[in-house]
């Protein structure tokens, strides 16, 4: 800890205008130290690093070399559906080249091919979207008076507490054949079939964008919010008109937001596996979907694990950015 | 607003009617007497009565229950012990690694860090026979490691905005540190915990794929229930399940709000009182 020498000579200080009964130490530091206390002080930071450390070791880092490992390994019927790796040490050059079949495969498929550009496509589409209908939602909120500004952005967090799946499903019932929309268009008399909604890449743009716009929202709340309004004031008082201080003034200041809300709906959005299920059509194939059923209906472990890396490999880029964007934010917050 | 252009006004309008609605028509629907979800057929609860003679979801809704409460108690320990890790800590071995890990299941794709679950469960328990079988303790060690990463951001923020001074009087008067920490920090972190587990459970009452990996033929959550009946079509029971959830969820927050509001205010009272008394001492003190 830095503020280690700041408390004792404080207490040097202090103990001049102490009055004469009171114990230098205060009364804690006198008592001799229990065995468990000891050990406390003795390896206190060590343990609070090394649990957390040890769980993020087991549980996060030791999966993915095993999804690794398993996307080398071959399919076979049995338990587990795997072959073992162990064998390379026999005849190690047969095993490599078999093994690197998993992703021959992918390159040779053109539906996995497929699924990665298409999946790719809808997540940037759904950012996009998402950023329109946020950016002027988190902009309203953040110059509103401040009674408001907390009932806004309550009512912006509260969907996020409520059932994901249940808010994807309560979109069936709207844009299916009988469902709401075409019901009240064919009252109206607009159309006399239904549209064809559900099961659309309308239908999942709708999906996506509906449930991650909270998380567009809240980082670029977090920015506008902060925003300095003086700034604006000089450059309209220096005669810039509004649309040119936003577009030279707030949208480059409000860049992290930007940068932090378009990550947290696009990467997600790229293995999103409930939404295409539920909302999308038969035939826009996402690469969330490829997997669960390469996994759950093929039961071929190893070509889901070679899928999983694919899909991390296509994510590594936007995942550093958004690490990088984090930490600058953290670094900021914690310094001022 | 400091200028009411309509423009902002109707965008706020659009979107708060984008994000609601959808629910609205969900707890509207739920009241209805017809099977037919769209078709209004007079008001009726038949369909919460119906609710709770389904022993699967009951069975199920248990599972959840118990799961999230774990899972939240433990990432709010271990998310709590990260935050402290990376504000107080200042640079430790292998810092980098550690950051990547903790803020890196906040966007990985649920099918991912699923399958990499079970992947790892399946190869502990060939290697040294635990997990045997797959159930609550898999699916509560996933959510764990998602909603830890999720508690550290929201301690971390508070952590960092804390005023230090109050704890450094602990220890002038001679706490440890630990002692410092759980008679000071810890409480004045509370707000965070607090908001820190709920989220946690919210987000493990939640997911679906996650769990749908690593759960067992036995343990069946929640999530898994509803999707598995909403892939079969639209059912006016879970639209009264749905109701329900959205009533908790909303019950919870603006009560948790309210708590942690008032909280906050007597703390505040506290702290500058003391901070006025001690000020007094010290000027009397010094005379004397």
């Amino acid at each position: 800890m830095t503020g280690a020498a700041g408390p004792e000579a404080r207490e040097q200080a202090e103990r001049t205008w102490a009055s004469p009964g009171a114990s230098p130490g205060g009364p804690d530091r006198d008592r001799p130290l229990t065995p468990i206390q000891r050990l406390v002080a003795r390896f206190g930071r060590g343990l609070v690093i090394a649990t957390p450390y040890g769980w993020l070791l087991l549980f996060f880092l030791l999966p993915f070399i095993i999804v690794l490992k398993i996307s080398f390994a071959e399919f076979r019927l049995g338990v587990p559906p795997y072959t073992p790796l162990v064998t390379w040490l026999e005849g190690g050059y047969l095993h490599l080249k078999l093994a690197l079949g998993n992703y021959l495969f992918l390159l040779d498929d053109p539906l996995y091919i497929t699924a990665y550009l298409t999946s790719l496509k809808v997540a940037l589409v759904s950012t996009v979207i998402a950023l329109l209908i946020g950016y002027p939602m988190a902009y309203a909120i953040a110059r509103s008076t401040p009674p408001w500004r907390s009932v806004f952005l309550l009512l912006v967090i509260l969907p996020f507490w409520t059932s994901f799946l249940i808010r994807v499903y309560a979109w069936i019932g709207i844009l299916k054949n009988n469902g709401l929309i075409n019901n009240a268009l064919m009252a109206l008399g607009v159309i006399d079939e239904p549209l064809p909604l559900l099961n659309t890449e309308v239908s999942l743009y709708v999906g996506i964008v509906y449930s991650y716009l909270p998380f567009m929202v809240l980082p670029l709340y977090a920015t506008l919010e902060k925003l300095d309004v003086s700034l604006l004031e000089a450059a309209a008082d220096l005669g810039s008109r509004p649309f040119k201080t936003f577009l030279t003034v707030t949208l480059p200041l409000s860049l992290p937001g930007i940068v932090a809300g378009s990550m947290l709906v696009f990467i997600p959005a790229v293995g999103e596996f409930v939404i295409p299920d539920l909302l999308g059509g038969a035939d826009t194939l996402m690469i969330g979907k490829v997997l669960w059923s390469e996994f759950f209906s093929n039961r071929d472990w190893p070509v889901a694990s070679a899928v999983a890396i694919a899909m991390l490999v296509f994510l590594v880029v936007p995942i550093v950015i958004f690490q990088h964007h984090q930490q600058q934010h953290a670094d900021r917050t914690e310094a001022g | 607003m400091q200028r009411r252009s309509p423009f902002l006004i109707a965008t706020l309008a659009f979107g708060f009617a984008f994000l609601y609605g959808p629910i609205l028509l969900l707890i509207l629907y739920s009241f209805n007497e017809s099977r037919l979800v769209t078709v209004w057929g007079g008001f009726s609860t038949k369909w919460y009565a119906e609710l709770f003679r389904d022993e699967q979801i009951l069975d199920a809704a248990l599972v959840s229950l118990r799961v999230g409460v774990f899972s939240a108690t433990i990432a709010t320990v271990l998310g709590t012990l990260s935050a402290l890790m990376m504000v107080r800590f200042g640079r430790f071995r292998g810092r980098l690694l550690f950051t990547g890990m903790i803020t890196a299941p906040l966007v990985m794709p649920e099918v991912i860090t699923g399958l990499s679950l079970l992947l790892l469960f399946v190869a502990l328990e060939t290697a040294i026979g635990w997990p045997a079988g797959r159930g609550v303790d898999t699916i509560t060690i996933a959510h764990t490691t998602f909603c830890m990463a999720y508690v550290t951001v929201v301690v971390r923020a508070r952590l960092a905005g804390l005023d230090r001074s109050v704890e450094e009087a602990a220890m002038d008067l001679g706490a440890r540190p630990l002692k410092a920490f759980l008679v000071i920090t810890l409480p004045m972190l509370m707000p965070a915990l607090v908001s820190g587990w709920l989220l946690g459970f919210t987000l493990s009452l939640d997911d679906l794929v996650i769990a749908s990996f690593v759960a067992g033929p036995s343990s069946t959550t929640l999530p898994m229930v509803v999707f598995s009946s909403v892939r079969l079509g639209i059912s006016p029971k879970i639209n009264a399940l749905a109701t329900l959830l959205v009533i908790l969820a909303t019950v919870t927050i603006l009560i948790a709000a309210w708590i942690l509001w008032r909280q906050e205010r007597e703390r505040d009272r506290a702290v500058s009182q003391a901070l006025a008394e001690d000020k007094g001492r010290h000027a009397t003190g010094r005379r004397a």
